[in-house]
Order: C-alpha cells, then structure tokens, then sequence
C-alpha cells in the first residue's frame, strides 16, 4: 500500500494509483490526479461523469463500466472516449476518487 | 504507481461465424479500448456474417461439433435447437449486460476501434461494401491488414 498526495494530503492507492479510501477524496484534489492521468483540463463534461462514477459508487459499492456509463451517465460511449482517451472507465474512477471498477464489457 | 501496461494495439481477427466464435473477439477489442489500448477487428471469412446487413442480427451457436456445449451431437442437428440454445444464451448474456452483436458493434465503433472487412473474403462471397454495416471503414487486403497491425499484438479467435 503506498501513497500520493494530493492537494497537500496524503490519501493511500494502490499499486496502480487508485484510491483505497474514496471518503478521503475531495474535489479540489481531482484536477491533480487527472493531471497525472494526462487530462489537462477538467471540462463541465468530465465533472458529469467523475460525479457519476461517485453516485454509482457510493449506491452500488463499485464503479461503472464503459458501457453503464454509456447508458447511464448522460454522456455517450463516443464522447466519454474523447474526454478519457485512455479508458473512461478506468481514468474517471482515478480522477473520481474510487477503486478500479472490474468488468469485461 | 508503475505504469505496467505492456500492450499498446491489439489486431484481432474473426474467421467464424458462430456466436462462440464472434463474442470473445468483441469482447476482447472492447475490452482493450476499455484499458486503453488501440483495437482493430479483422473479419474474414464466415467472421464477415458478424458485419454483414442481411446475417448480423442472425448469429447462432454451433450446436453440431461443438463438444464444448456438451449436448449429443444428434440432439444438436434436431431442427429448432440451435435457435433454441442460441436464444438461452442470449438470455443469459442480456442479464450480464453483453450486448446484442448489433449494439456490441456500434458500440466498440464508438470507442474509437477500427472494423475491416477482409477483400478476399468479401469477393468469396460477393458482397459489396453495401452490404456490410455502416461501422465497417474499409474493406482491405491481408497485406493492409498487416500494415495496419504493425507493432500490434495479432490476435486469432
């Protein structure tokens, strides 16, 4: 278990850099982790779907795939690869504060 | 944090034109852009049913020769039970959320991966580019085909 800091606080990830404890998240620290992610700037549109991978976690236990947010969050599978180029699923969980979501499709 | 992704693009190839044949590949290259890796579908040969207008809606499982369905191979040539089997497990698929290979295809078009129909196969079965679905970029060559997959991990399903 290690651990990144984030606007001045050190919360724990794992070994890929999510976090372990999403309550220690706070907004103001997810500009940094998408900096980190190779987001430059967090757009309205991002911010749609950080705050649903946050819903989706905190009603089910576990985040969202690709396809539940194509459905699901208001913003379509071809846009949410524009805004997440390397994997929406898996970057807007990091940049929203909540462990890797697992599924296949 | 190590970065410890390895693969960048992965080239997939669909030959077959049974449901067990068509899914993993979609699956697969969804999968990969889902990670972040760049994904290519190939599909030649009866692979080419999974893009064809007239055949995408129509894929069946293989209930003759198919040991891994573990059903008598006559049971399996009765006619209605490959429509039967195949409607089960599209049931069974539908409560995981795995998309129809319809959705699945528009879907992984819009992830950003890349759909090729394979000319050989195409000109086998005299099909035109109308024929196959909107998704489908271009229809090329082996040759392209290698092209495109340079510096990819070519998989074969």
């Amino acid at each position: 278990m290690s651990t990144a800091t984030y606007d001045d606080n050190a919360v724990p990830v794992d070994d890929e850099g999510f976090f372990t404890e999403p309550d220690r998240w706070t907004e103001a620290m997810a500009e940094q982790i998408a900096c980190e992610a190779g987001i430059e700037e967090l757009t309205e549109r991002h911010w749609t779907v950080i705050r649903f991978m946050r819903e989706q976690y905190a009603a089910k236990g576990t985040g969202p795939t690709v396809r539940v947010l194509g459905k699901t969050s208001g913003v379509t599978v071809k846009e949410l690869y524009q805004l997440f180029p390397k994997g929406p699923a898996k970057t807007a969980a990091k940049i929203a504060g909540i462990p890797k979501p697992r599924g296949c499709i | 944090m190590a970065d410890t992704a390895t693969i960048e693009k992965v080239s997939i190839i669909v030959s077959k034109g049974s449901l067990e044949g068509i899914y993993p590949a979609l699956i697969m290259a969804n999968g990969a852009r889902a990670e972040g890796i760049e994904a290519d579908l190939f599909f030649t040969f009866f692979g080419l049913d999974a893009i064809t207008k007239t055949r995408w809606e129509h894929i069946k499982l293989a209930t003759v020769g198919n040991p891994g369905l573990h059903l008598p191979t006559l049971l399996g040539g009765l006619p209605g039970v490959p429509d039967l089997v195949t409607r089960y497990m599209e049931r069974k698929m539908d409560k995981l959320d795995i998309p129809p290979i319809p959705e699945f295809l528009e879907m992984i078009a819009d992830t950003g991966a890349g759909i090729y129909a394979c000319k050989a196969s195409v000109d086998l079965f005299e099909l035109a580019k109308d024929d196959l679905i909107e998704q489908v970029q271009d229809i090329i060559t082996v040759g392209e085909f290698y092209e495109r997959a340079a510096g990819s991990q070519i998989i074969y399903t």
